[in-house]
């Protein structure tokens, strides 16, 4: 039943690991120096340290602002603050969950007749204040130093870059570390009045009841930061760092100093011992502390303009937050007595509120209490763990291994599918070579034809102008003769038509304007081949004369075909034929 | 340390390029010196240190490229660093050029001019001379940076005059080059003048780079 009730309180403690990490490793997420995880991982082993190891001193205070006694009171409390962030982180209103809880109690003081220490109240109430001025103080002094120091030590930028990784890495530790110390009050303070009376042997230490509740708690933010802070780091980071790396370090150093210091009963009582006043242990808001810490930068570099749209925001949330915190808180353990008929808290009408709980007693192991054995469960537990580990990493070693052969196989997919694309086009080429190969042969083919027949008709032609000849010898008439010499003379010359030489030219043309005599047949089926003939000398920029002696006819047959030409083509007068050709 | 391993091959990769770019600027200074007084075969050695230098400069550049990226190192500023060695081997890539210019195109450059070209050489060279240091500076004391860069924009502007005087003297004095030669001249002093330039641009982008780091 107690853990049902501490729900409240872990869900408080998650939405705190989820907002606020934030501003401890953000600068360094954000600006990609570390990765998401190895962050969370170390803030959340630091968080859970300082919650477990510091958590008292804050707890100590609420504790006295009002000892929330009855588990039931304590869930209605911490759910109570739980609520009203909820809606002013969703309204966007500036929310601390110190403040949330503060008004919480004080609701939880007026519903049981508890007085609320007013003088306490004043010093809680006072630290919200001071938080963030202590966080602009240190911040700056800081920023201040740490620009001299760099300035006087002249580091190559790279080997600086080296430094504040590592700066981060160790300012955000400690800054986690603040932040569990000071905060699990909010988170768990409220419980610890109804802790179980139980002390467990971890073997190495021992943790009483309240220091149980802190390590849960501390578990709960560190939950809140693995599974929620990762977009806020990264914005909240990019806001931060647009300072630069050195402001972003003092930032960070700075917060978890005031956090520290607000947390600390060691320092607390350090500062007593030399005469100086304690510091009030009390929980502060981390968001705040970082604003006043960037404010503190801008004023060492001179920037004048102070964000009091951002101030005034704060100043509204140090009044709102309390009010609707004590007003639900209220309203919450009413109906949890009255529906539930649920104890939530030991009513002394007047009185100050309950018993405070010391940090001696929270830290203290009594001997009276229940003891558990934890050694062997929390060997087993760490070995569990680490064989977790192992198995985690050698299955995501092997999916990344299956991810890499999963990228190889689509590579080769990809590769195998354009060699067979180049295949395919290689066919398609080699096809239109076999194409091209055999049209060769073909005219080839028809050249030798032609030339062979042209022999046996050369070879018959001069048979008979041999046999003429020889007639011509025998021939005694001299008129006879004279008249078939030149009979003979004039068959000779229209024998000189070179037919070969032309049927070649016109082979050669025909496969060389394809293309053009297909489109001028498809244009004009008017044309005879003639005309086709004709076309294609015209566009070969083939004078009339010499188209004349090719075609073995005269230049006024030429012109004749030309005319005619012109005609079948549409042309008018002033049309140019050839390039009217030319252009089709 | 693995981290500190990193960081000091990448500058010690930094401090050999900003040497390669220095002795690249010397070289050329050196071939123009050598070309305009006809010794050719010294002009020759210049020619091919000249190139030597530029394709180490260009590997050195991809080598801390690669360094930067692959040991995550300075990832808000190394946007910014590379460009920085960008613009930086521009300076020697333009030198180089120039340089196969006056071995390809074998400008006729009278005499008279020889002391004016070595003159504007010797300021160009001067403005990246006193670029380097700057550069150099930005990795240590951004604060210095803006201290050194006004040498580089004083030796611009006189190499800007050098060569403005270059060419009046080459267009109205010199009556007996023909007009093709006055061309060619006239865009062998451009040529020169282009590294200055690129060194002008280092310095305004190290100008920058230096007020983003005080910021």
């Amino acid at each position: 039943m107690f853990f049902l009730f501490l729900t409240s309180g872990l869900f408080l403690g998650w939405s705190l690991g989820a907002n606020d990490a934030a501003n401890i490793f953000g600068t360094a997420v954000g600006s990609k120096m570390i990765r998401f995880h190895t962050a969370a991982i170390i803030a959340g082993i630091f968080v859970i340290i300082g919650a477990t190891a510091q958590g008292s001193g804050t707890t100590h205070t609420l504790s006295q602002l009002g000892s929330v006694d009855a588990v039931a009171g304590a869930f209605a409390v911490s759910l109570s603050a739980g609520i009203v962030i909820f809606f002013m982180t969703k309204y966007l209103l500036p929310v601390s969950t110190t403040q949330a809880i503060v008004g919480a109690i004080i609701g939880w003081n007026i519903f049981t007749g508890h007085t609320t220490d007013l003088s306490l109240l004043l010093t809680i109430v006072s630290s919200w204040i001071t938080s963030p001025i202590i966080g602009a103080i240190f911040s700056a002094i800081l920023f201040i130093l740490l620009r001299m120091l760099l300035k006087r030590l002249q580091i190559h930028i790279i080997i600086l870059d080296v430094y504040i990784k590592w700066a981060l890495i160790i300012v955000g530790a400690f800054g986690a570390y603040s932040l569990g110390a000071n905060n699990i009050a909010n988170i768990i303070g409220v419980f610890v009045g109804s802790a179980p009376d139980v002390v467990i042997d971890f073997g190495l230490f021992s943790l009483n009841g309240a220091q149980v509740l802190f390590l849960l708690g501390g578990i709960a933010i560190a939950i809140g930061i693995f599974t929620y802070s990762r977009k806020l780091m990264i914005e909240v980071g990019n806001g931060i760092m647009a300072l630069s790396a050195e402001a972003a370090i003092a930032v960070v150093l700075a917060q978890a100093l005031v956090l520290f210091v607000f947390s600390s009963t060691a320092f607390s009582g350090l500062l007593k011992n030399i005469g100086l006043p304690a510091v009030p242990l009390v929980p502060v808001s981390s968001s705040q502390v970082v604003v006043g810490a960037i404010m503190g930068i801008g004023l060492v570099k001179g920037i004048n303009e102070i964000r009091f749209k951002t101030i005034r925001g704060i100043a509204l949330g140090w009044v709102l937050t309390p009010v609707f915190a004590g007003l639900i808180s209220f309203l919450a353990l009413f109906f949890v007595r009255n529906l539930f008929n649920l104890n939530v808290g030991s009513e002394l009408n007047g009185t100050v509120a309950g018993t405070a709980i010391s940090p001696a007693v929270i830290e203290s192991l009594p001997q009276t209490s229940r003891h558990i054995n934890l050694i062997w469960p929390g060997i087993s537990l760490m070995v569990l763990l680490v064989l977790s580990a192992v198995v985690i990493y050698s299955f995501r070693q092997q999916k990344r291994r299956l991810v890499a052969e999963k990228e190889l196989l689509e590579k080769e997919k990809q590769y195998n599918i354009s060699q067979h694309a180049l295949t395919n086009s290689e066919i398609r080429t080699v096809q239109l070579e076999n194409v091209y190969l055999q049209n060769e042969v073909e005219n080839k083919r028809k050249e030798l034809i032609n030339y062979a027949l042209s022999i046996i008709e050369q070879k018959e032609y001069f048979e008979k102008i041999s046999e003429n000849l020889r007639s011509l010898i025998n021939e005694k008439g001299p008129e006879v003769k004279d008249e078939k010499l030149k009979k003979l003379e004039v068959e000779v010359r229209q024998r000189m038509s070179f037919n070969d030489k032309v049927e070649e030219f016109n082979i050669r043309t025909e496969r060389m304007h394809k293309d053009f005599m297909g489109r001028l047949t498809q244009l004009y089926p008017v044309l005879s081949a003639n005309d086709i003939k004709l076309a294609v000398m015209l566009r070969l920029g083939i004078s009339s004369k010499e188209i004349a002696t090719l075609l073995n006819i005269s230049p006024k047959s030429v012109e004749i075909n030309r005319y005619r030409l012109r005609k079948k083509l549409g042309l008018g007068k002033g049309a140019n034929l050839t390039q009217f050709i030319n252009n089709i | 340390m693995a981290f500190f391993r990193n960081a000091t091959s990448v500058i010690d990769a930094i401090e050999t390029f900003f040497n390669t770019v220095d002795q690249g600027v010397l070289v050329f200074k050196e071939g123009v010196s050598n070309y305009l007084h006809g010794n050719q075969e010294a002009f020759s050695n210049n020619i091919a240190m000249m190139a030597k230098l530029e394709a180490d400069a260009d590997d050195l550049r991809r080598d801390i490229e690669n360094k930067l990226y692959a040991h995550s190192l300075m990832p808000q500023i190394r946007g910014d660093i590379l460009r920085l060695l960008e613009e930086m081997d521009n300076i020697i890539d333009t030198a180089k050029k120039n340089l196969f210019q006056f071995d390809v195109e074998v400008p006729n450059i009278p005499a008279e001019l020889n002391q004016d070209f070595v003159l504007l050489t010797d300021m160009c060279v001067s403005s990246v001379s006193a670029v380097i240091p700057a550069a150099r500076a930005y990795f240590r004391s951004p604060e210095t940076v803006k201290d050194q860069i006004h040498r580089v924009y004083f030796y611009e502007k006189e190499a800007d005059k050098l060569a403005d005087a270059l060419k009046r003297k080459a267009f109205r004095q010199m009556q007996g080059l023909r007009l093709s030669e006055k061309f060619h001249l006239r865009y062998f002093t451009l040529h020169i003048e282009t590294v200055s330039d690129t060194a002008e641009k280092v310095a305004d982008l190290l100008s920058i780079m230096a007020i983003k780091r005080s910021i």
